[in-house]
């Protein structure tokens, strides 16, 4: 898993079946200092988070169907919590 | 997923069977904003994407679990056709389908 800060939302009306219904987030992976990282990655959304929201993404498809609750499909990432607060994070600086 | 344009069709005259009735297309993969990012790759489409529109694709184990019958041999499947990317204010995809 990884944290990541919800920067947007992707609209699409064409999309795989096991897409349906379900809200796609674009979501930047973070630093626990909260500084973007990496690239960003679009997720589906499992615990109702929005734009500006701070969340721990998960990147794998077991993850992503049990979540989901169903069979394994073509979806990997998602959103599987809204943190409150990172302690710690022993950044090296 | 990430995002990506479609910017060519891959034909092949041989491919391994599991594909068939799906295309396989050549993507440039692109920030939220539609910049270029990164190296281009070949990946098999379920959304009946054409060249020029943003996309966005799936890799991994996940892509071959994105066609009907999961065993096949894709590591990089097009799952959405993107119409827009809310990001603060609303920004229009270039090379969309309007």
């Amino acid at each position: 898993m990884f944290l990541a800060r919800v920067v947007g939302e992707v609209v699409a009306t064409i999309k795989h079946g096991d897409l349906h219904a379900q809200k796609l987030l674009l979501v930047q992976p973070v630093t626990p200092e909260d500084e973007a990282t990496g690239r960003p990655a679009i997720a589906v959304d499992s615990v109702d988070a929005g734009p500006g929201d701070l969340v721990i993404v998960a990147d794998e498809g077991n993850s992503a169907a049990q979540v989901l609750r169903r069979a394994r499909g073509p979806v990997r990432t998602v959103v599987v919590g809204v943190v409150d607060e990172v302690e710690g994070g022993g950044a090296a600086r | 997923m990430h995002f990506a344009r479609v910017i060519g069709t891959v034909v092949c005259s041989v491919r391994v069977p599991s594909w068939r009735g799906h295309r396989t297309l050549l993507l440039q993969p692109t920030d939220p904003g539609g910049k270029d990012l990164g190296g281009r790759l070949v990946a098999v489409d379920l959304v009946s994407a054409a060249p020029g529109q943003r996309v966005f694709y799936v890799r991994g184990r996940e892509a071959a679990n994105a066609l009907p019958d999961p065993d096949n041999p894709a590591d990089a499947a097009i799952v959405g056709i993107v119409d827009e990317v809310r990001q603060g204010g609303w920004v229009r995809p270039a090379g969309g389908r309007g």
